[in-house]
């Protein structure tokens, strides 16, 4: 099944996780991390997704496409993964790396941190799926996909406070 | 796609787009799916995030289950239409996402549908299996404070919905003639406010901001807003993301108290990244304003340890002239940590006061069990307590906080519990319901007039059109008349529509 496109609305389908004008909408978050959009090459990088039920995805993923754009171009089933569509508005797309990939990561920016900060137990070596993209030198890395968000504020926190 | 053959994963999309022939996969759920007649029929009241994701997940995961949605308003999406912030387009993107549910063939809207009011609760479980309350919270959490209901104070619920469109906030207008401005809270809602009420024209025109709160922000003389709240600095509950805005807003500068954050920049040592990222933001406002802005005329900042007393009137009595602070001292420590009053009081001269303390669910109908003290329907996992046939998603059911991604998981999580029973023969589908097929008609004999989702992107057509001529990204329709009138047409501003009949 082909995702939807800018403009092809998907009449009458449902997927999830495939949403509409995401490319125009990732254009501005990309020029965050992208650097290796550059070296885009036709070789395919081996990625393995595990689920949030430990099962394991094997995906070939272009070098350059964002993390997210994998999930969705490959129509991966994790629900709700991207919200935003890759705008730095939600850590929906939150993954955890290996710690030897992690390193040759590049920076994190604020954006990315503060979202990274309201996702559900951050880790040391969590990154947004949407500010990655696939590089030659991560064949055969595995990315775990953690459980899912919660607010930074659990629902009570407020209600143990009294009102003078 | 030409890398399937390396997918040692098979996704389950299939269960989307394969029909009833897919339905033995799920033992327990073969009887369910023999006719279309007989499918298992849900109802979704609200069209916000919550109604949507759950009926996305309910769609997803039954491969025969239809999925009728009712909203109140001709429009859908709920809070990310008449809550996000004009200025936070990004956000608003899951509508993407709505709109692939609106369309799927197992589902339809029906806007313009005040569920107890319009139709009760009741009739809407005779007509299907399961009925899913997804309706947010429409109230909100007053002061309880003298002066509460002067002119001049208004609810951060009315306010955001002013400037968003809701119709029934189009005519607040609010009073923004005096210099300084407080808000009650220190939620993400009291930073959208304060940012929309400091925030440049250039910025606000291009978004899709009403064209009379434009106009009224031009002409106000609000220069300063004071976000005040009952705790600490350490208590904050706006996100980092939203201080951040504040911190970087041109023509602003932080206005703070170097005094209330003394020791701490001290405690910050054994707190966790997100609130220690976030306090030393704070910290770095305090020390000064930001680069190059030295001169700007407009402030914004925190107040802390402060409760609202009692809201002071003018002289003659007819307006809000400034608000009567209690001071708090705060015990516990940390997240948890309350505030304890002192006795002491402090007074701010400000012409507007924005309550920001929280929204508030409302019950909308006698036959729905409500917790009126926590203010939610009581339910567990999504499954109204006493009340088989009943669940809840979103806002009303976990009580008005959290974020979109929030409230998706927790729509998830009710569908599940919903699928679930029907597997376990807890929600009984054994009998066949008419669905729509019943309401419709009673809708009819009360001169109800719904909104389909294709007349709904015949307002969305008109909407983007009219803002495209302002260089905005849309104009909102502020009269439901209006929107009725535009979705019912075939008149020629149909034509450019994307409708799907
Ligand atoms: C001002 C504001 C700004 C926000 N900004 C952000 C943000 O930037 N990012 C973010 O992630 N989250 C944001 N949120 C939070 C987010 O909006 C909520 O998590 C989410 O909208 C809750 O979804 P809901 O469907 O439960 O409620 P709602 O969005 O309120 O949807 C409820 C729907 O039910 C309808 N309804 C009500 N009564 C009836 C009835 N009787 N019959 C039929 N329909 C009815 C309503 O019209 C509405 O469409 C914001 C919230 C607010 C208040
Ligand atoms: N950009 C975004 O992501 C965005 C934007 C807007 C809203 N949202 C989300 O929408 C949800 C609702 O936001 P919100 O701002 O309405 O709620 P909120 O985050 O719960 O904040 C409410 C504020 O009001 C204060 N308060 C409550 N009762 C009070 C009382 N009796 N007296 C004085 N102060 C009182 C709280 O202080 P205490 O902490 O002391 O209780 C808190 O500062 C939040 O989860 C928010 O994150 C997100």
């Amino acid at each position: 099944m082909k995702p939807a496109r800018p403009g092809s609305r998907a009449h009458n389908s449902l997927t999830p996780y495939v949403t509409g004008h995401r490319d125009a909408a990732c254009i501005r978050s990309r020029q965050f991390s992208c650097y290796t959009r550059t070296l885009r090459s036709e070789d395919k990088v081996t990625i393995h997704f595990i689920n949030r039920d430990g099962l394991k995805m094997t995906v070939k993923a272009t070098p350059g496409d964002s993390l997210l754009d994998v999930v969705i171009d490959q129509n991966l089933d994790l629900d709700g993964f991207g919200a935003c569509e890759g705008t730095l508005a939600c850590s929906t797309c939150h993954l955890i790396f290996e710690e030897e990939v992690f390193k040759t990561l590049g920076p994190i920016t604020d954006e990315e941190m503060d979202m990274l900060d309201l996702s559900y137990k951050p880790t040391d070596t969590s990154r947004l799926g949407c500010q990655i993209c696939v590089h030659k030198s991560q064949e055969g890395m595995t990315v775990h996909v953690p459980e899912s968000v919660a607010d930074l504020r659990q629902p009570d926190v407020g209600t143990t406070s009294s009102s003078s | 796609m030409t890398t399937s053959r390396v997918l040692v994963f098979k996704p389950m999309k299939s269960l989307l787009t394969t029909k009833f022939s897919r339905s033995t996969r799920f033992t327990g759920l073969r009887r369910l799916a023999s006719t279309p007649d007989s499918c298992p029929r849900v109802c979704v009241v609200g069209g916000g995030p919550a109604g949507f994701y759950t009926a996305q997940h309910l769609l997803k995961i039954h491969p025969a289950v239809q999925v009728d949605i009712y909203e109140r308003l001709p429009i859908p999406f709920g809070l990310v239409r008449f809550g996000v912030a004009p200025d936070h387009p990004e956000v608003k993107n899951v509508i993407n996402t709505f709109t692939q549910t609106g369309q799927h063939e197992r589902c339809s809207f029906h806007g313009n549908v005040s569920v107890g009011k319009d139709v009760s609760v009741e009739e809407l479980q005779k007509a299907y299996h399961a009925v899913v309350l997804s309706y947010g919270a429409d109230g909100n959490r007053s002061l309880g404070i003298p002066g509460e209901n002067l002119p001049g104070v208004y609810s951060a619920k009315d306010f955001v919905g002013w400037y968003n469109g809701l119709p029934c906030n189009k005519d607040l207008q609010p009073d923004l003639s005096s210099e300084t401005a407080v808000v009650l809270g220190q939620g993400n809602v009291a930073l959208d406010v304060a940012r929309i009420l400091l925030s440049p024209l250039d910025i606000l025109k291009k978004t899709d901001i009403t064209v009379q709160s434009l106009e009224a922000l031009a002409a106000s003389k609000v220069r300063r807003v004071l976000i005040v709240g009952r705790r600490g600095p350490l208590q904050v509950a706006c996100t980092i993301k939203e201080v951040r805005e504040m911190v970087s807003l041109p023509g602003t500068r932080p206005d703070m108290r170097a005094e209330e954050f003394k020791g701490i920049a001290e405690s910050l040592k054994d707190v966790p990244r997100p609130r220690k990222r976030l306090t030393e933001l704070m910290l770095k406002a305090v020390q000064g304003s930001p680069a190059g802005s030295g001169t700007a005329s407009r402030l914004w900042g925190f107040r802390f340890l402060r409760s609202p007393v009692e809201v002071l009137p003018t002289p003659d009595l007819t307006r809000a002239a400034g608000i009567r602070l209690g001071i708090n001292r705060l015990e516990g420590s940390g997240e948890g940590a309350w505030a304890v009053a002192t006795g002491e009081t402090e007074d701010i001269e400000c012409g507007v006061v924005v309550n920001s303390i929280g929204y508030k669910s409302l019950p909308i109908d006698p036959a729905v069990p409500f917790d009126p003290r926590k203010a939610i329907i009581p339910n567990t996992m999504g499954r109204v307590e006493q009340a088989a046939g009943l669940y809840c998603s979103g806002w009303v059911k976990r009580g008005p906080t959290g974020v979109i991604g929030t409230t998706m998981n927790d729509s998830f999580a009710t569908a599940q519990s919903l699928i679930q029973d029907m597997g376990t023969g807890v929600l009984d589908i054994s009998t066949v319901k008419p669905g729509s097929q019943a309401i419709t008609p009673l809708l009819q004999k009360r001169g109800v007039n719904p909104v389909s989702f294709s007349d709904w992107e015949k307002i969305d057509s008109e909407e983007t059109r009219r803002g495209k001529a302002a260089g905005k990204p849309r104009e909102k329709l502020l009269e439901v008349e209006e929107m009725l009138k535009t979705a019912h047409s075939r008149g020629p501003e149909t034509q450019c529509t994307q409708s799907r009949d």
